[in-house]
């Protein structure tokens, strides 16, 4: 616990800004991301191992094809929000500094989104192209 | 960011080995950490020997034998012996625990003492819990009511008394929460498994009538959700109770009232 030289008491820097209201969203949100990944995760490792010992272009066909498609989408999109919504608490657990702290979580939700477009971009492309 | 390091006023150095008791045939070595805020020095350990057949079997008595006949500088708060007070709370061995129910026999010698982990030292194996009592107090620990007050008492069924099991026998010696690294991290924002092992045992308390307030008090990333279910709690209460439980109790409540 770090100790502020400070006079404020006990009780107002325990309760502080007061409640968020918001906390049993994320981690419901975090929950259903979970079970959400399992057979996502499975699907996924299944549709790689199926990718061994194809050409290019049968990949790209398989790949393309509408169910493969759909569940790569959706691990992607449900991957990539898991992990930026856990990565956000590994931030509010370990990041204070006044400045460091809200430019960490933007950050954070700005690459979740760079990196979930351009895997996104990559699965469209190849059903459309 | 979080310190890992200590700060180079706390780098806790070597300190005094005080003289064996005379004519002393079964002895047990001690190490206790040792600050004073007066002296401006750092913290040393300093290395005691207690005289087994003139003590009693449990790490306090040795704490009080020290006390009384070896170094009377030596600061610690202690009350009931006997597990109920929940004051004499310290570092024994890595673990946290109280002093009055752990049995010297049960540490491997030399017996480590520290004071309880990442908390601000008063002096010695005195911790400043004000803050941890500002959390529990935070949690308003009390019945609230609304309907008009009984003639006799407020009624309870058997069953529902009994959900309290397990959760009023905390003695805030706040052993748990200062084992929680949620709690070293954020031991400001986070309330800790202390606070929130009472706040669970007004929540489901059958006679309370403020539980949606209790939650909405609770619902925030910091207050409740700094628990990642680590379970140093539930090991180092020295009352056998499971705080973690009790959290886990509280987040399903905060779903349930909304799905």
């Amino acid at each position: 616990m770090t100790q502020k030289s400070t006079f404020r008491t006990p009780r107002a820097r325990v309760k502080y800004l007061g409640a968020a209201h918001s906390g049993a969203h994320h981690a419901w949100m975090m929950r259903l991301s979970t079970f959400a990944l399992l057979p996502l995760t499975c699907a996924f490792v299944l549709i790689v191992l199926s990718l061994t010992g194809r050409d290019f272009q049968s990949a790209r066909i398989f790949l393309g094809s509408p169910i493969v498609a759909i569940f790569m989408l959706l691990f992607v999109g449900v991957g990539v929000y898991h992990m930026t919504q856990g990565m956000q608490v590994i931030i509010e657990d370990y990041v204070h500094g006044e400045r460091v702290k809200p430019l960490a979580l933007m950050a954070n939700i700005l690459f979740g989104l760079l990196i979930g477009a351009a895997l996104i971009y990559a699965v469209m492309r190849l059903s459309f192209t | 960011m979080v310190e890992f390091t200590l700060p180079k006023n706390s780098v806790v150095g070597s300190g005094k080995t005080w003289p064996k008791p005379e004519g002393a045939k079964r002895l047990t070595e001690f190490r206790i950490y040792r600050w004073n805020p007066d002296d401006g020095a750092n913290p040393t350990i300093d290395t005691y020997y207690v005289d087994r057949d003139d003590c009693g079997p449990m790490v306090l008595d040795a704490l009080l034998y020290i006390k009384n006949k070896i170094d009377p500088t030596l600061t610690l708060r202690r009350s009931c012996r006997e597990g109920i007070c929940g004051s004499c709370s310290m570092n024994i061995d890595g673990e946290n625990t109280l002093a009055c129910t752990k049995a010297i026999d049960d540490v491997k010698a030399p017996v480590k003492i520290n004071p309880l982990p990442h908390m601000p030292v008063v002096k010695d194996l005195v911790p400043d819990l004000t803050v941890f009592y500002a959390q529990h107090a935070s949690i308003e620990p009390w019945l609230h009511t609304e309907s008009p007050q009984p003639e006799k008492e407020w009624l309870q069924s058997p069953e529902d008394r009994a959900k309290l099991d397990g959760l009023y026998e905390c003695v805030l010696c706040a052993c748990c929460s200062t084992s929680c690294p949620s709690y070293w991290w954020n031991g400001e924002r986070y309330l800790g498994p202390a606070a929130l092992l009472h706040a669970f045992r007004w929540l489901i308390d059958s006679r309370d009538e403020a539980t949606g307030e209790r939650l909405d008090f609770l619902d925030d990333p910091f207050r409740l959700y700094r628990c990642h279910t680590i379970m140093n709690c539930a090991r180092a209460c020295p009352k056998g109770l499971n705080p973690a439980k009790a959290i886990a109790d509280i987040k399903n409540m905060l779903i349930d009232r909304q799905a």
